[in-house]
């Protein structure tokens, strides 16, 4: 199966009152999404006018595991699955491309589960862009009440700051340096002020063929605006406690972890499940260009929670620097202990490998 | 699902579609398979749980109680593995990780 050939979604999620809808409503206007569906879980203020219009019903399946993020939600998958049902039938224009808006209140894991392991819906979709709208206004204080905000910051491909206008410029800069620590790899543009250019907030993406490499070139020149080399930038804790940041934003940290050398795939494959079947939970994002052993050309990796998405290989580098690095968005996982584990689980392969006569290759994290 | 063994198919697994086989080092699928069960019991080792190819479809996973379970790939043994044990398998924990670093988990 051709990943890439897949029907895409985007899920556009935000809390209440931060602007979905009309986000929603000035990239529907553009002729690129002239075929795309929309699912949406309420009808709000703003009305939105196109012609492949539903809305859902919220109601959640818990999984065996008892994870909130491992769950379907009966609603999307009943919609999903109908809709594609009527698309096939030739009921509905054949669709190019599924967005989804969700409640303000939403946890926007079991949305991005139920896309990505429901077993009809894995089939015929693959998951876009997460966009995430943020009032530039109330955020920071939404952070503090409301945690689902953080997790919606944390989970997005594309951040799209709302009501700039409104606020005053510090206000507005506390934001985005809030918003960058939760998330330092999704390109943020300010909805005020900025062109909303569907393109570029929904179309591109990494399974894209002629987009991954510049999508890959925007993770990592996203991560190297942040100043300090990948990685010291703890940030969470005194950082921000100094700017009034809430302590559900505190719990999340980002960094980036460097590697000299190539990985071991196997090790690293061993190590991630490993991590994300006791900690997925916690790992709200892992995104990634790894140096394998055995590969010439690098791999991409790109995870939410306990999912990690199909590989993406690309045909070159993006640029000179042939470490493998890997950014993480994590809930109260220490740094330090993650890069141990992975150095330790690193060296497995060593001996693995001396046992049927290859020389030891030791990536060393930087 | 296979006619024969009865054993439900699924997608390829991410962890299997990094490599183009053979690689770079002439393994084949089935030896980079291997390789990578030997990697999985030094950990395993440290839960007193050990992990065996089966015809190179699936995993057998196995407890010194004598417990076991058919496991399709690596995300659903940790799972299975944390049921057997009743315990974390928490690659953060710095027993495992000093135990790995010392190479004494066999």
């Amino acid at each position: 199966m051709d990943y890439a050939s897949l029907i895409p979604v985007n899920i556009i999620t935000g809390f209440l009152g931060s602007g979905k809808t009309t986000l929603l409503q000035r990239m529907l206007a553009s002729p690129q999404l002239a075929d795309s569906a929309v699912l949406i879980n309420e009808f709000g203020e703003v009305g939105l006018d196109h012609h492949l219009l539903q809305t859902l019903d919220e109601q959640t399946v818990l999984l065996q595991s008892g994870c909130v993020c491992c769950t379907i939600r009966g609603d999307l998958k009943t919609a999903v699955r109908d809709l594609f049902s009527r698309r096939e039938r030739g009921e509905v224009p054949p669709f190019r491309r599924l967005l989804i808006e969700t409640t303000g209140l939403a946890d926007p894991s079991p949305i991005i589960y139920t896309i990505l392991a429901e077993p009809v819906i894995q089939n015929h979709f693959r998951l876009g862009n997460v966009v995430t709208t943020v009032d530039a206004v109330n955020c920071l204080r939404q952070f503090d009440q409301y945690p689902e905000t953080v997790k919606q910051v944390a989970v997005a491909d594309r951040l799209v700051v709302t009501k700039t206008d409104l606020a005053d410029p510090e206000q507005t800069s506390a934001l985005v340096a809030a918003l960058r620590r939760i998330n330092p790899a999704a390109p943020l543009v300010k909805s005020a002020e900025d062109a909303i250019e569907p393109n570029d907030l929904l179309v591109s993406d990494v399974y894209q063929a002629d987009e991954k490499m510049n999508e890959v070139r925007r993770w990592l020149a996203e991560e190297s605006t942040r100043g300090a080399p990948a990685g010291a930038d703890h940030g969470h804790g005194h950082a921000a406690s100094r700017n009034g940041v809430s302590r559900h934003a505190q719990d999340i940290e980002s960094f980036c972890l460097t590697f000299e050398g190539s990985l071991d795939w196997s090790a690293f494959g061993i190590w991630l499940t490993m991590l994300l079947n006791t900690h997925g939970e916690n790992v709200l994002r892992v995104k990634g260009l790894l140096n394998v052993q055995d590969l010439a050309t690098p791999v991409v990796i790109h995870g939410v929670q306990h999912l990690i998405h199909p590989l993406v290989h690309l045909d070159s580098w993006p640029d000179d620097d042939r470490r493998s690095r890997v950014v993480f968005i994590v809930r109260g996982l220490s740094r330090e202990r993650i890069e141990a584990s992975l150095a330790a689980f690193n060296r497995l392969g060593e001996s693995a490998s001396r046992t049927i006569g290859e020389p030891p290759a030791a990536p060393a994290t930087k | 699902m296979c006619a024969l063994c009865g054993i439900v198919g699924g997608g390829e697994h991410w962890t299997d579609g990094a490599k183009d086989f053979p690689g770079g080092e002439g393994r084949t699928r089935q030896q980079e398979r291997q390789r990578r069960v030997r990697m999985v019991n030094k950990v395993l080792a440290h839960y007193g749980l050990s992990l065996s190819d089966w015809q190179s479809s699936t995993f057998v996973l196995k407890s010194h109680t004598g417990q076991s379970a058919i496991v399709p790939n690596l995300t659903e043994m940790w799972a299975a593995a944390q049921w057997m044990t009743k315990r974390p398998c928490d690659p953060l924990d710095p027993e495992l990780i000093a135990a790995l670093e010392r190479g004494d988990t066999h």
